[in-house]
């Protein structure tokens, strides 16, 4: 496939819009249940949630530039029956909305209600419910996006439990290196505590993506120049596709990169997303450096646009065995 | 219920491409509108088309055959385009089984394209829209038209009739009748996708002659001997009129 850079964008920054809230979420949590010191400055998930919002409402921006009537893109939510794309379309603005109210609910604190106080007193605010919701919009979302290239069965390089699984742990683990990245600055104390999450994160996507970069380095295509035009001879060779010219076939299905390029482009993104940011996150938090923090994610996220790039450009799609030469 | 489709005979097809030509004439003069071509005569031009002629060589040199492949979309009776659409723009009709986009719902988000394995989509880069062949379902209910022009475009252009239109969902038609006693075969079977186009392959007909059957062993005129003739010195009215 030829990797289209709207496409890119959309995935790797609601990824980390995700992995943001899913952080702001869990602190919150965490504190809630009196395990971590409660943030006192309550505006910390708040803010927080505002950056992941400002991600999500990135990729949204980047998805119009792949529509080509982007005018008509609220017809599709109409298909969400049949279509994870029509699926995605309805989650992530639902997911939007939810982060949002619980953005405005943990800024504004006096607004946060009470919905329930126990015999020993501890509450449970309105915006640990929201935040529910919006974790389990947030891990929908992440399904349905990586569905939309997983349920491709003929694109045996996406069809696989692997693509849903890189999409949410390379997302979880950008948005938890921002969160450490944030905290450094807003709340020094928990920066030790959203480093060690990424980091984790992080190593669980390495083993999850090296995963799948061995599965399809091993994959047998099922459709070969026999089976796409049927013909039973182990030497059939292309001569013509029937035009000179270009066409969308030739262009949105072929990246036209050469071999080192893409194996470049595989250990660029693998030293980027994973060794170089936990190596970083380390430094960072051992001398309590925001700088090298930003360093890190920054890193990780240029790394995720390699790893985005190479996602698309690795898949085979079957329609180019009819597009072999001019 | 019927399944409208295309059965195309490679043993036949001689890759004129005189259906890539008349298929783009017809349906960018439709009522569908335009098909786009950019640059049409200057640097790297490009077009939308429903209909390509492609053509690949079996065998090794010296022992190889060219074969001339029409493709265009196979109106798939499990069609995976079909469900991705996010918006419903494309559909399969229940009447007649064609695989169509409604294009003034269609978003151009390129997904159904990505899930076609065989390319059969092609977006119109000026409408932005998803465009496919149509299986020039604006001529097969045109009452205006005669009988025999309610045809595909490429099916009434092919000068070697090596395209035939039917229902595949009738056993007794042309179509049915070719698939099953000529081989038809659908292309990718291995996804489920279940074409309603099918194609006839390359087959040889071979007559095994013996030696024998050369020389007739049982002739009658070698026992009876051949018919008299009239004596040729002179000639006879019989000579100019009969042999």
């Amino acid at each position: 496939m030829n990797p289209a850079f709207s496409v890119i964008f959309l995935t790797t920054l609601i990824g980390v819009g995700q992995g943001m809230f899913l952080a702001m979420y869990t602190g919150h949590a965490y504190s809630a249940l009196n395990i971590l010191p409660f943030e006192t400055s309550a505006s910390f998930y708040g803010v927080g949630s505002m950056i992941a919002l400002v991600f999500l409402v990135g990729g949204l921006i980047a998805s119009f530039f792949h529509l080509g009537r982007p005018e008509r893109a609220w017809r599709s939510a109409a298909r969400w029956r049949t279509s994870w794309l029509s699926r995605e379309v309805i989650v992530l603005p639902l997911f939007m909305g939810l982060v949002g109210i619980y953005a405005i609910l943990t800024y504004f604190s006096w607004w946060d209600l009470s919905v329930y106080q126990s015999a020993s007193g501890s509450n449970l605010q309105l915006s640990l419910v929201i935040g529910v919701m919006a974790t389990l919009a947030s891990f929908a979302l992440f399904i349905c996006t990586g569905m939309i290239y997983a349920c491709i069965k003929f694109l045996q390089e996406w069809a696989s439990p692997l693509t849903v699984i890189n999409y949410t742990l390379l997302g979880v683990a950008s948005g938890f290196v921002l969160a450490t990245t944030f905290s450094s600055y807003a709340a020094p104390e928990l920066t030790q505590f959203y480093a060690v999450w990424a980091a984790i994160i992080t190593f669980a996507a390495m083993l999850t993506r090296i995963a799948s970069l061995y599965r399809n380095a091993r994959i047998k295509f099922k459709s070969t120049i026999q089976t796409a035009i049927g013909i039973r001879h182990t030497k059939i060779k292309q001569k013509a596709m029937g035009f000179m010219a270009g066409s969308v076939n030739t262009r949105d299905f072929f990246h036209n990169q050469s071999q080192i390029f893409i194996k470049n482009m595989k250990w660029i993104f693998l030293t980027l997303v994973f060794p170089l940011p936990l190596i970083l996150l380390w430094v960072g938090v051992t001398y309590s450096s925001s700088g090298i923090l930003i360093f890190a994610f920054v890193v990780q996220y240029i790394g995720l646009i390699a790893e985005r790039w190479f996602f698309f450009a690795q898949a085979n799609h079957p329609q180019n065995l009819y597009y072999q030469t001019i | 219920m019927t399944q409208l489709a295309l059965v195309i005979d490679l043993n036949v097809c001689v890759g004129c491409h005189a259906c890539v030509t008349s298929c783009k004439e017809w349906n960018t003069s439709g009522s569908a509108g335009y098909l786009t071509d950019e640059n049409p005569y200057e640097k790297d031009p490009t077009g939308t088309f429903f209909n390509r002629v492609q053509s690949f060589e079996i065998g090794e040199y010296p022992k190889t055959e060219t074969v001339h492949f029409p493709k265009s979309c196979l109106h798939c009776e499990d069609p995976p385009c079909v469900p991705v659409c996010p918006t419903g723009a494309s559909y399969k009709r229940l009447e007649d089984g064609i695989v169509l986009v409604d294009f003034d719902k269609c978003i151009g988000c390129r997904y159904c394209s990505w899930a076609c394995p065989y390319g059969a989509r092609e977006i119109d880069e000026q409408q932005k829209v998803m465009k496919k062949c149509t299986l020039c379902v604006d001529r097969l209910y045109d009452e205006s038209l005669p009988e025999s022009e309610r045809k595909p475009a490429c099916v009434l252009a092919c000068p070697t009739s090596a395209r035939l239109f039917g229902d595949v969902h009738d056993p007794e038609s042309v179509v049915s009748v070719a698939i099953r006693e000529e081989g038809g075969y659908a292309l990718m079977p291995e996804w489920g996708t279940k074409p309603a186009n099918h194609y006839l392959p390359r087959r040889k007909i071979r007559k095994p002659i013996h030696e024998d059957e050369l020389q007739r062993a049982d002739n009658p005129l070698n026992k009876e001997q051949r018919k008299p003739r009239a004596p040729v010195d002179e000639p006879t009215l019989d000579d100019s009129t009969s042999w």
